[in-house]
């Protein structure tokens, strides 16, 4: 292990000496054609940038802010920079400026690399009110010809500098490289920070290389593996995965050709090894709903016929036990059918392994993409572990878990019930914040801040935030997330806030799935004009409540949350939407801003009295505009069991 | 924009009639290499036949058409002319609703192609070489239109403002010397238009082509075109840039003063 090379860049050069010109690091759709790019290829261009960062002047520790779309350039950018000794900061390409503004100038970054116009816009506003900021530079010149600046420079003339600079100074680049020591700090991942402004964590080259190759031993993952790069750069996720697992291994990357291109770009690869948040698959998963839905009758049956048969072999392999002959015979007809087409649509075919992290997942969700056949499993990680905490193995998958601790991590559960880990992915501290370091390591532990378990399989099991469980005033156990979780099983519901800490009962918010709800209603004729209409039909309240006694029903089964079944709802009349600030960028609810921006939508809630409440929402354009719209909330009672 | 001396298009007293009713009368203007032109009008002032005269659609019984400094035989072929260098699009769809968006495109490109029907079949040697050689241009129009998304969708299946944008595609894929754009936001909500006006703009400032359109949208006209000629009833009566148009009175007049927006 130890005379592996720690460092991004060192891991590169040693991927191109090791891997043939035929061998593709990374691919990009590009007017309709996959282009090849060797590791040979990956290394010249990342060299010509950072030779040319070096010749504006860019040096070590510096800071350098990405922004945008999966592109290659981006990824060579953040190589380039780190071959200099600097330090990226990825950044969400559909942050605000507020957000922007706070990174951008808390991370003190001298350059910034953007993909295209509209990133580029967002960052020379920012110049004016940063002079920190010194460079801007940019991908895709579509748009920018005339910005005429001098600090605006494009990534091709970066390069083209960066090719002089070396003629002038030939060892420049490998005395940078070599000067680049495991323990340096690699990028600066900022949290989406569900209270407060995002929080910098500092990651090293070795915490990424370690980690990386902890997933890849975990899984026997080698170069041959295939994945798609279509998540966001700033997402810890994109980072380990599409960066730190791809040069430890030499696997392909491929980027897809544009955001709404990626279903059928993803076909074109058949990716062997896929990592995504819960939200990709309960989409995924609608649009095969929906079109299941609208496809005859029979088809339909058929699917769900079949679909029975498959999950309850997908139960039986879970349990380890055998699989009646009958049972295996029907599944394979089924996979023949109906399973085997549907797989190779979504791309999966070739597929080894998947996981879903960020979040928890749908217990039927997950069952559902396995009883297809899909390897799909649970990780557990935060941007704090570089994402890695426990994972499932293969074998030992259950719906509940989150797997037992990774290779090299320690875990223990905190009197308090909360998860502390230690291991390898552990990050240095926030930047320039040690009061929130200190807060967060106890005693070389670091506080996940999830309250969870150790089962007796010794897998980990993660509940809730711990800050968030609560008691209800019979001193009922409260996990809104749990709850929150289970109601967004349900195709037509997309978000959920559920509400009873110091309460008598549990009462949700409903934030509808406007496609497939829409969808729904209009196969029964349904008129309607927006999204707060479609919510506020009583036949979409119908619609709910079947859901919401389903979640009744699953509760009721738990001694310990048998008390904390729903009691009443209402369908919300917006989006809940990171730019209005209710969500995190990560789709996580901010549970005190939804309390105090709407809490007169909660005090209906628990007012037997009311049966609808008036409404007047804001809501926040990108551009920070806003708008103010009126509606009235039904209220509605469910049963419980 | 860029002044050349030479104008790409110039039409002089143009007058066509159908039937009793003078569409055009005595109308002529100049288009400008490098310019974005526009020719407006309340309805009915002739803005489509100016436009069907120009690219050869109909035979002015009037007047002359210069292009590129030489005149044009009054009995020329739309598809010559085309050939020549003048492509369009239409204010009524003209899509092969069949086809996907990439095979619309790619019939933007007939005229630059040689091979014979029976090599382009068999798909070998010289026009395999062609093809690609057109598919690449096409790759190039999707990427700067950014409908990749749509590439193999058939043309019947999309939404109006996306077929619009196909069909500018399509007329871009020509490599046209002048580009007639029949009212391209016709029909269009405010994103739609600000999307099409973007690509107009690019088309003109990043691909260098010269562009004449029609337009009802006033506010849209004004903010893209360097030159503007102003028809009502077949005549045209005022031209210029769009500050000193909005200033004319004739062009007020023309607007307020009668029942047409």
């Amino acid at each position: 292990m130890t005379d592996l090379p720690m460092t991004g860049p060192h891991i590169l050069i040693d991927n191109a000496k090791k891997f043939p010109p035929t061998k593709a690091a990374m691919r990009e759709k590009d007017y309709g054609i996959w282009q090849s790019y060797s590791w040979q290829d990956y290394l010249d261009q990342v060299k010509d940038f950072a030779l040319g960062l070096a010749s504006l002047g860019f040096k070590r520790e510096d800071k350098m802010a990405i922004i945008g779309d999966n592109r290659p350039q981006l990824y060579w950018g953040l190589a380039g920079c780190q071959s200099l000794g600097g330090v990226a900061v990825p950044l969400y390409q559909d942050a605000i400026h507020k957000e922007l503004h706070y990174i951008v100038n808390h991370s003190e970054c001298r350059f910034a690399l953007a993909e295209d116009q509209e990133q580029t816009d967002k960052l020379m506003h920012l110049k004016d009110e940063i002079p920190r900021m010194e460079y801007i530079i940019y991908d895709d010149p579509r748009g920018l010809q005339n910005y005429k600046k001098d600090w605006l420079i494009a990534f091709t003339d970066v390069q083209e500098m960066g090719r002089r600079f070396g003629k002038e100074n030939p060892d420049y680049f490998m005395d940078s490289v070599n000067q680049i020591k495991p323990d340096d700090m690699s990028i600066i991942g900022y949290t989406s920070g569900t209270t407060g402004n995002p929080k910098g964590v500092m990651i090293t080259h070795r915490m990424i290389a370690d980690c990386s190759r902890g997933f890849l031993e975990w899984d026997n993952l080698d170069e041959t593996e295939e994945v798609m790069a279509y998540l966001p750069m700033a997402w810890i996720g994109d980072h380990i995965f599409s960066y730190g697992q791809a040069l430890c291994s030499g696997f392909t990357v491929n980027c897809p050709e544009s955001t709404e291109t990626v279903v059928n770009d993803q076909k074109e690869i058949g990716p062997t090894h896929i990592f995504a948040p819960p939200r990709i698959w309960e989409n995924i998963l609608t649009q095969i709903m929906i079109k299941i839905e609208d496809s005859a009758w029979i088809k339909r049956k058929g699917f769900d016929y079949f679909m029975k048969v498959a999950n309850r072999v997908e139960k039986k392999r879970i349990a380890n036990e055998q699989v009646p002959v009958g049972d295996s015979i029907l599944y394979q007809i089924g996979r023949f059918l109906y399973f085997g087409p549907l797989v190779d649509n979504l791309g999966m075919s070739r597929l080894k392994v998947a996981y879903t992290a960020g979040e928890a997942i749908g217990p039927e969700i997950f069952e559902f993409y396995r009883s297809l056949g899909v390897n799909l499993k649970q990780l557990y990680g935060m941007t704090e572990s570089c994402a890695y905490v426990s994972m499932q193995k293969d074998g030992e998958i259950d719906s509940e878990s989150v797997g037992p601790p990774a290779p090299g991590v320690e875990i223990k559960i905190s009197d308090k019930g909360e998860v502390l880990y230690k291991g390898p992915g552990n990050f240095v501290g926030y930047f320039k914040n040690p009061e929130a370091t200190a807060e967060t390591y106890e005693d070389g532990w670091l506080c996940s801040g999830d309250a969870g378990y150790m089962t007796e399989q010794g897998h980990l099991k993660i509940i809730d935030r711990a800050k968030d469980v609560s008691k209800l005033n019979d001193g009922t156990m409260f996990a809104p997330k749990y709850i929150e979780n289970k109601l967004k099983f349900s195709p037509y519901i997309k978000e959920a806030v559920a509400h009873g800490m110091d309460k008598d009962f549990v009462a949700v918010f409903i934030d509808i799935d406007y496609g497939a709800v829409a969808n729904w209603a209009e196969r029964r004729h349904i008129a309607f004009t927006s999204y707060t209409d479609l919510a506020q039909k009583p036949p979409v309240y119908d619609l709910i409540r079947e859901a919401i006694l389903k979640v009744n029903k699953s509760l009721s089964e738990d001694p310990r949350l048998k008390n904390s079944q729903i009691k009443r709802y209402l369908l919300f009349h917006k989006e809940l939407n990171p730019d209005d600030g209710e969500i995190t960028r990560t789709r996580k609810v901010r549970r005190k801003f939804v309390a105090e921006k709407y809490g007169n939508l909660i005090d209906a809630l628990y007012d037997p009295a009311k049966d609808s409440i008036d409404m007047e929402a804001t809501f926040t354009y990108e551009d920070g505009r806003t708008t103010t719209m009126k509606a009235n909330l039904k209220v509605r009672d469910v049963n419980t069991f | 924009m860029n002044e050349k001396n030479e104008p790409i298009l110039r039409a002089e007293n143009i007058s066509i009639s159908f039937g009793g009713l003078k569409a055009l009368d005595n109308v002529s203007l100049t288009i400008n290499p490098g310019e974005i032109f526009a020719i407006i009008g309340p309805n009915g002032a002739g803005k489509t036949t100016m436009l069907n005269v120009l690219n050869g659609f109909y035979k002015q019984d009037e007047g002359s058409i210069f292009f590129e400094g030489k005149k044009r035989p009054k009995n020329l072929k739309p598809n010559v002319i085309a050939a020549q260098g003048i492509a369009r699009t239409f204010q009524n769809l003209a899509l092969f609703t069949g086809m996907s968006a990439l095979g619309n495109i790619m019939v933007g490109r007939t005229m630059k192609m040689h091979s014979n029907i029976f090599s382009q079949a068999l798909y070998w040697g010289f026009s395999r070489k062609e093809e690609i050689e057109h598919r690449k241009a096409v790759e190039r129009i999707i990427d700067f239109l950014q409908i990749e998304n749509i590439r193999r969708t058939p043309a019947s299946m999309l939404p109006y403002g996306l077929r619009k944008r196909v069909e500018l595609a399509r007329a871009l894929a020509a490599e046209p010397k002048l580009l007639l754009l029949d009212e391209p936001m016709a029909g269009m909500n405010l994103e739609e238009k600000e999307d099409i006006a973007r690509f107009v703009l690019d088309a003109n400032e990043e691909l260098g082509y010269t562009i004449a359109l029609i337009e009802h949208d006033m506010g849209v006209v004004m903010d893209i075109c360097d030159r503007i000629v102003v028809l009502d009833f077949g005549k045209k009566i005022a031209e210029g840039t769009p500050d000193e148009i909005k200033a004319n009175p004739e062009v007020v007049k023309a607007y307020l003063g009668t029942a047409e927006s």
